[in-house]
């Protein structure tokens, strides 16, 4: 009955993007294939070979290449278990559950995608897999432009925003909409709570369908420890609180459907 | 090889079950477990009604360990009965329902509720330390204990464990209280309270400020008070407190314990409490031992 396991993905490539930015690409054996299972949005819980760190890191989905099983992931070195992680070399293995949580909902159509900070990687997921007119803003600290070209590649018409002036439009993701003009119909969007707030201001504001991956401090990350919620405007489904868990019921929600 | 044990009436296949709060009631982890080869499931903390527990950050990594402060949040026995039971029953395991209240009454309550309910054994929490009213503060007093575990035995139709907290001077007057009071088993321990500062932020690193120690930083507490109650009552005892392994597990058995609860390990790995049933019968098979039951308190 038990389906689902912990499984062991090899390091095939690990990468400094900026001081404290990694990208790492993990493929998963035949048997078991995350990333034939994955869609953006979704994200894996990574563990530690330290045992004295219990509890998996949940990583966004960076990038997903289905038949060749690999998945990238872009995260932050943060603390001790993120700094394991960064000095893993290809050829070695890291203990991975996934894919976890809900991905976003696509739309084709006009899409708008805006990620900020660390909550870039999993735009560019989306980005790849989105089909219509796509426009990305991404909002940055400073002028280390990590996965812009990325963005790019994916055929995407990218707006920058530091928070420094470095590059692009100096401010945030918004001021970058405003000064760009930038319309859409489909918001997606995935950074800090204060970045998610302007947008879902300014989604609300112009009545456009907006959808916002959260990030909050996981335990289990599968459901069952209720350390994660959110504040939600309906029910949840677990305790009929209006506590919905970010890591099974989210990550990704309506932009409504959540206080911020 | 016999790894089937009798706690307060009740057969247990093995002596395996998950510690309350960690796994839910089940359904999450049952992608990651077979259900049926746990000796007992035990579900999350239900109140009377549904409780939304504390803001967030509700978690935090320490070393060995974590600490959180859930709060209890939990959907009400209401829904806890007409869904997590009936889930439950699909699985050949037996049911531990932990119970939670603010007060008496109110424990009483969901005492009732599960009356005729289909669930083996109550585990009553009075040991929960992030919950200003009731939790831990009826578990910290023996007259209290004593007091509670009198007035829910009267109206169980189950056996009831009382979950005893680590926070007390003396765990093993708690576990006397609880034995005087008519308690058919006791468990422990519950987490132990604690803080950690985020000193970038120069702030606490959970919302509550302080939060449940739980995890393998804990065990060498939890087997100590574990052996200490096994020589204070005769009632069987429920271990827990930092089991990751077999190993760990094996250490509560020998100490006293007629079960053992696997609890943080589970987020540390979904598989962990088929693991440990898994670890004792080849322990049992590699050092010849033919009932589980010969190991249960062989340390003295």
């Amino acid at each position: 009955m038990a389906e689902k396991k912990k499984c062991s993905a090899v390091i095939t490539e690990q990468r400094r993007l900026t001081p404290d930015i990694f990208s790492m690409w993990l493929q998963f054996p035949e048997e078991y294939n995350v990333a034939g299972m994955a869609a953006p949005g979704q994200f894996l819980s990574l563990y530690c070979r330290d045992g004295s760190r219990l509890l998996p890191r949940p990583i966004s989905i960076c990038e997903i290449d289905r038949e060749g099983r690999w998945i990238r992931v872009v995260y932050r070195q943060a603390g001790e278990g993120t700094k394991e992680f960064s000095r893993l070399r290809p050829g070695e293995t890291i203990d991975v559950v996934g894919p976890l949580g809900n991905g976003f909902q696509k739309h084709s159509g006009k899409n708008l995608l805006i990620g900020g900070g660390i909550g870039i990687p999993p735009m560019l997921a989306l980005a790849n897999e989105l089909s219509g007119e796509t426009e990305v803003v991404l909002g940055y600290r400073d002028g280390a432009l990590f996965l812009k070209e990325d963005f790019e590649k994916s055929g995407a018409a990218v707006y920058v925003a530091t928070e420094d002036g470095s590059a692009g439009t100096k401010g945030n993701v918004i001021d970058a909409i405003q000064k760009n003009h930038l319309s859409a119909e489909y918001i997606y969007a995935c950074g800090p709570i204060p970045m998610l707030r302007g947008v879902k201001e300014y989604a609300l504001e112009k009545g456009i369908l907006a959808q916002v991956s959260m990030e909050e401090k996981m335990a289990c990350g599968i459901g069952a420890c209720l350390g994660c919620v959110c504040q939600s405007v309906s029910k949840d489904s677990h305790s009929n609180v209006n506590n919905k868990r970010v890591c099974k019921d989210g990550p990704v929600f309506d932009v409504e459907e959540i206080i911020l | 090889m016999n790894l089937s044990v009798d706690f307060a009436g009740v057969t247990m296949k093995n002596p395996v079950t998950t510690a309350s709060g960690t796994f839910g009631s089940g359904a999450e982890y049952s992608g990651f477990v077979d259900l049926s080869r746990l000796g007992a499931v035990t579900t999350k903390g239900v109140a009377s009604v549904p409780w939304p527990g504390n803001p967030t950050p509700r978690i935090c990594e320490t070393a060995s360990g974590m600490l959180n402060a859930i709060g209890l949040q939990n959907p009400g026995i209401d829904l806890f009965l007409e869904r997590d039971i009936p889930f439950l029953k699909q699985y050949d395991t037996k049911i531990i329902v932990n119970v939670c209240g603010k007060t008496e009454e109110e424990y009483i309550e969901v005492t009732e509720r599960l009356a005729k309910a289909e669930v083996d054994l109550l585990e009553i929490n009075i040991s929960c330390p992030n919950v200003k009213a009731g939790g831990i503060a009826f578990g910290q007093d023996p007259k209290l204990v004593e007091r509670i575990t009198s007035r829910i035995k009267r109206k169980a139709k189950q056996p009831v464990i009382m979950k005893l907290s680590p926070n007390v001077t003396d765990s093993a007057e708690m576990a006397k209280a609880a034995e005087a009071g008519g308690a058919d088993g006791i468990s422990l321990i519950n987490t132990l309270t604690g803080m950690k500062i985020d000193i970038y932020r120069r702030g606490f690193a959970l919302a509550n400020k302080t939060g449940g120690l739980s995890g393998p930083a804990i065990k060498p507490v939890a087997v100590r008070m574990v052996y200490q109650a096994a020589h204070a009552v005769k009632i069987p005892i429920l271990g827990m407190g930092g089991i990751r392994t077999a190993e760990d597990a094996l250490e509560f058995i020998m100490a006293g314990a007629a079960m053992v609860a696997v609890g943080t390990a589970n987020f540390n790995h979904p598989s962990a409490a088929f693991d440990v049933v898994q670890g004792i019968e080849a322990f049992m098979r590699k050092q010849g031992v033919k009932d589980i039951r010969e190991l249960i308190g062989c340390v003295d």
